[in-house]
Formats: C-alpha cells, structure tokens, sequence
C-alpha cells in the first residue's frame, strides 16, 4: 500500500498521518458541502423554471401590455401592473431613507464609544429584537398606532403645503407614507445589524492613527471610520432594500391596495407582493398565469437591485484601495 | 409500599391511556375547506359534534371559496364551502356528480365611522350604490342628510374601504349593487373582485377584520363587511333602504329566506330580496359534496354532520351573526342531502 504521509514523517514525530476516519469523514464532509451547494442552484433555478413555466401562457396574453398596464380586472381581462411596480418601488426607496439613515446613526452610536459596552449591548439586544416581531403585529401596529399619530400632520401637511406634489392628497387612513414609516423600522434591524458589524471591523490602528494625528471625535467617525466602513455600509443598505421589496403582509395591511400612480406620500398605492399575496388564495386558473407573471417581474426587481448593489459595491471598493 | 401502588396506579392508567388511540384509529375523518365567511360557525359545529360524536372528526380549513372549489375538483378533500356556490362549468367536470346544500346564512353590512359615533345611519338605495361607484364623496351630500335629518353629518370626505384580497364576500355585496344601479353592473360589475376606482378616498384592506380595523381608525370611513363580524368588533352600521323603499336594518333574515323558494339544484341568489322588512343584502353559503362516494364510513359521516348543522348548528346562527335556516329550507336541505351515496 501506497503511504505518502509515513514516508516523510520522522520515526519519533508526534505528527500522526490522518487515520482512514480522517480521510472518510473529509471525503464525506466535501461531499455533503457540495452536494449542499448544488441543492441551492437546483432549488434556485427550478423555482424560476416553475413559476416562469406557469406565467408563460400570461406573458404570450398579455406581453408588455402587461408591465405598462395600470387597471387590474380579472372581470374583464385585464391585467396591468405599472401601479404595483411604482408602489413597491416609491415605498422600498422611502423605507431605505428613512430606515437607512436610522440604522446607520444607529450603528454609529453604538460602536463608536458614545455609550459604556454593557449598556450598548443592552441597546444592540433591542433592536434586534425587532427582527423577530411578526409581519402582521407590525401591520397592525400600523393601522392602530402609526395611522392615528401621523393623520393630524398629515392634514396640517395637505393644508398648507399641498403646492408640492408630494403632499398633494389627504391621507385616507392607509396609504404610503404609513406603509413606508413602518417598513422602515421593519428593515432597521437588519441595517443596523450589517452596518455595526462593518464599523467593528475597522481596525483599532486606523482609529487610533486619526485620533493621533490630532482627529476630533466627530472627524474620526466621518473622515476615517465611516469611509473605511463604506464597503459594508453600503452592503447592509442593499439588503435591507431588498428586505423591503419583498415584505408582503404589513404592506397589505398599510398600503391601500389601490391602483394608482401618484407622486403623494398620502396616497393609498399597491405593491407587487401585496398584490401576490391578496389574490393567490382564490384565483382562477387564467388569474394564476397573470399572477406568476407578475411574482418574476418582482423577481426580476429584486435580482436587478441586488446586481447593481453588488456592482456598486464593488466599484466602491476598488476606489477604496 | 403506598408509593409503589401509586405508581402501579399510574402505570395502569398510563398503558388505558395508550390503549385508547387504537380505539380512536376507527374514527371517520371528514376533510374540507373553503369559504372563510361560514368558517367560525362551522369550526364551532365540528367541536362539538367530535365532542358528542366519537366517531368522527371533521377537519375544515379556511381558505376562500375559490381555493375550496379548487381542492373539490382535485379531490383533495371530501367536500368544499363556498360563499358564491359553485360555477356550471366546474360542476360539469365532476363525475361523481355534485350536490350543493345552503347551510347557513349571512348578511353583509355597511359599517361607518362619524366623528360623535352616530348611530342609525340611514343610506337610500341610490346613495350607498353610489358611494362605492366613488360619485358621492362628501358625508354632508344632500341626499345622505334628507335621509338623515336627525343626524348633524360632517363636512368630511368619504373614504370608502374595500376588500383589497379576492373575496365571496366581494362577490355577494356588487352583486347586489349590480341588482339595484345599472351603471355599476355596467362599469365595476360583479364578481370576487372587481375594479374599483382609481381615486385616493377608495382603500382596500385584506380579509374582514382587516376591513374593519381599517374602517374604525378612519375618520369618514365606510366599508361593507359580514354582520357577524361587526356585531363581533362592535362597529355602527347602516340601516339600507331595501327594495320596498323601507329602511332595514340586519340581524331579522329568516323572514327574507322564507320568501324566497330554494330551486332544484339548492341555489338561490338574493340579490334583491322582496318585502318590507328585508335586509337587502343577504346571502346563502353552501357546503359542496359529491354525489357519489366509494367509502359507505364516509358518506354516513357526511349525512351525521349535515343533520347536525341543520339541526343544533341552527340554533346557535343567530347568536354568531348568521341567519339560521327556516323550517322549509331545512326541510328541503335535508331532502337534497339524501343525493349523497
């Protein structure tokens, strides 16, 4: 027998050659790590296969008629998602700029020595508490806490701004604004979770070298700490972004479900996974076709924003070094 | 000494215990699922009737008319509800055949909220048809206060709340707006959902209790939901004008069944019901089974519980907001039950 490893071991060596258990359960971890790493391209590509399979007789109906449509009536047979499109988007980018600049400041706050670590722990439990709060605890939090609190400023808002576009409705109870305030705090766990972890990972030695060369607190933090941190900022705001395109329950609960394209934050709107959700249940068969269409377009979204955050980030990152 | 009795004792009854999921493995279990409208009266009847019959077991999921239907047809369960019966051309594609028995009844209501909590809103016909066609906008439009004088009605812009998920609800209340204003049958027409207009003052929640919450933190606000709901969450509804020109209000609906005569197949729409005291939008819910079934355990399961439902489950209709059966439509329910073999 072939024996590579006792050949160039020294007799009195302590060093073992790798028992045959050693090499099986190597061999067996390897496999099972691939066989892992093929299950999720499979599952990946089957669950496109299947619901583009299933939307294919939609797409050859309706064609782009369909993306740039703006009625939904499953009466009359038409089907148009322009309306839902605009919404998912108008209410994931406003949940990022408002989710995006609290979880950041919130990142901030507690890793840059604002507060005792034990206290700041206390803090980080908290917000990831967040995370674990139901979908539809948060809608309902919308519809009896945030939509009651925001109505009289919405209305003071109409009345007296209602010039700019975007307070140019009164807010009717549900609407994108309420959606949006809510869904920020959905995606600010996962921001600031991310964003904590990329300021962690500046090394010590940077900051200690800015606050040697004679750096402020507040210069530390945005001319050293936050640039170097950029990559992984900027990595926690993509993913929250797409934790925002696809919440589904608590947007159907906020939003209002209507079919309309308007600039107001006081309008109701419509998203594509609120509209997947509130019409699978009792769809015909021609409904279904429509509504598959219409999950890989969210599909498509979602895969577009998370290239073209992976590209950016990448580009960032070469003009970092 | 006594411990180990004790514990003898235990061991005993522990090993009865065991023993009796081999008695209960002869339990005839009954599958459903559909209508969500009916699922809180029926999810009460199958307790009790596992409680009083120890023979069998009916589970029933709540998941929408439409998806019951579905699973009917796949043969994925042993019968269907459903708030909007069951189309011709699905019923064609049972072999077995298929027998509709309306089991209970519901009403659906308009629930409003006005600042002072008015109560004993009166809505004409033409004026509530024409809120949800989006022409009336204002709570303080002439035609709501004629018919409203006692009432002081605010200068506040209707919003009006709709079911934003595909619902038989939906279906029964424009199918009643279709009955009574051409120009809604003519521009949203009826059916599970339909396309409401396009403005900032219509908005739509899922389910009923999502309506209703809705309705309850708007000011201005009204929205149609099942009156077992709104008597439930305690919401003011509407009295409506009914096709008489009387204004009526829900919660009276056996006279309203009685007056209209169940055809063979055990389908009648109310669309519109006659005679004065009528509510004008009220509805029958059926359960679907075939005709034909291969399991004799079953189809004797099938026939216990529908003579439970017509029998004690009547009974407790009124108290949970649905309209128990009157003695002809039971008769007639019982008489049709007699298909399933």
């Amino acid at each position: 027998m072939n024996k590579p490893f006792t050949v160039a071991l020294a007799p009195d060596s302590v060093c073992q050659p790798p028992s045959r258990t050693d090499i099986y359960v190597d061999r067996s971890f390897r496999f099972l790590a691939r066989v892992g790493a093929i299950a999720i391209l499979t599952l990946v590509v089957a669950l496109v296969l299947e619901i583009g399979g299933k939307a294919v007789p939609g797409i050859q109906k309706y064609g782009f008629d369909f993306i740039s449509g703006v009625v939904w009536d499953a009466n009359t047979h038409r089907f148009g998602i322009l309306p839902a499109i605009w919404g998912t988007l108008y209410s994931a980018l406003m949940a990022l700029l408002i989710g995006g600049f609290f979880g950041v400041s919130m990142a901030i706050f507690l890793t840059q020595d604002f507060l005792p670590p034990r206290l700041s722990a206390v803090f980080r439990i908290i917000i990831e508490l967040l995370a674990a709060i139901p979908s539809v605890v948060y809608g309902l939090w919308g519809i009896f806490v945030v939509i009651p609190a925001i109505l009289p400023l919405a209305d003071w808002l109409n009345a007296t701004l209602g010039a700019i576009p975007f307070f140019a409705s009164t807010l009717s109870g549900p609407g994108l604004l309420p959606a949006a305030l809510v869904l920020a705090i959905m995606i600010l766990p996962t921001i600031a979770a991310v964003a904590q972890d990329a300021l962690r990972a500046v090394p010590l030695k940077t900051k200690q070298a800015a606050y040697g060369m004679g750096a402020t607190h507040w210069e530390a933090i945005l001319r050293v700490m936050v640039p170097s941190a950029a990559t992984g900022i900027f990595g926690a705001l993509v993913l929250g972004l797409g934790r925002a395109l696809g919440e589904t329950m608590a947007l159907a609960m906020l939003v209002g479900n209507s079919n309309q394209i308007s600039l107001s934050l006081f309008s109701p709107a419509n998203t594509l996974a609120a509209l997947l959700a509130l019409n699978f249940p009792e769809a015909g068969p021609n409904e279904v076709e429509v509504l598959m269409y219409a999950a890989l377009v969210l599909m498509a979204i979602t895969l577009v924003v998370n290239i073209a955050g992976s590209l950016l980030m990448s580009y960032a990152q070469r003009g970092n070094k | 000494m006594n411990s180990l009795m004790k514990f003898a004792a235990f061991a005993a009854g522990v090993t009865l215990c065991a023993a009796n999921p081999a008695l209960a493995q002869e339990k005839v279990r009954l599958t459903g699922s559909g209508a969500s409208f009916p699922a809180p009266i029926y999810l009460t009847w199958f307790k009790d009737l596992s409680k009083k019959n120890a023979t069998m077991t009916v589970d029933y999921q709540s998941k929408g008319s439409g998806a019951g239907v579905q699973d009917f047809l796949n043969k994925t369960v042993d019968f269907a509800a459903s708030d909007s019966a069951m189309k011709k051309e699905d019923i064609a594609k049972v072999a077995e055949g298929v027998q509709l028995l309306p089991m209970t009844a519901g009403e659906i209501v308009l629930a409003y909220n006005l600042p002072g909590n008015p109560k004993g809103l009166k809505l004409p016909r033409d004026v509530y048809s024409n809120i949800f066609l989006g022409k009336i906008t204002k709570w303080n439009d002439p035609k709501i206060v004629a018919a409203n004088p006692e009432i002081k009605l605010p200068d506040l812009p209707i919003t009006v709340v709709r079911r934003a998920d595909s619902s038989g609800t939906t279906a029964v209340f424009t199918m009643h707006l279709s009955a009574i204003n051409p120009e809604f049958k003519k521009t949203l027409g009826e059916g599970n959902t339909v396309n409401w207009p396009a403005t900032d003052k219509f908005v739509a929640s899922p389910k009923n209790d999502g309506v209703t919450a809705t309705v309850r933190q708007t000011p201005g606000a009204i929205g149609y939901i099942e009156y077992g709901f709104a008597k439930l969450a305690k919401v003011d509804f509407a009295q409506l004008q009914n096709k008489a020109g009387q204004y009526a209000a829900p919660g009276n609906g056996a006279a309203t069944l009685a007056a209209v005569k169940l055809p063979e197949d055990m389908v009648a729409w109310l669309p519109d019901p006659d005679g004065a005291k009528s509510y004008p939008i009220t509805s029958y819910t059926w359960m679907i089974f075939r005709k034909t079934n291969n399991d004799p355990a079953k189809v004797k399961a099938m026939h216990e519980m529908i003579e439970y439902g017509l029998t004690e489950g009547q009974k407790i209709a009124d108290s949970m907001g649905y309209i128990p059966l009157p003695a002809v439509v039971v008769e007639q329910v019982r008489k049709a039950a007699a298909n399933i073999k």
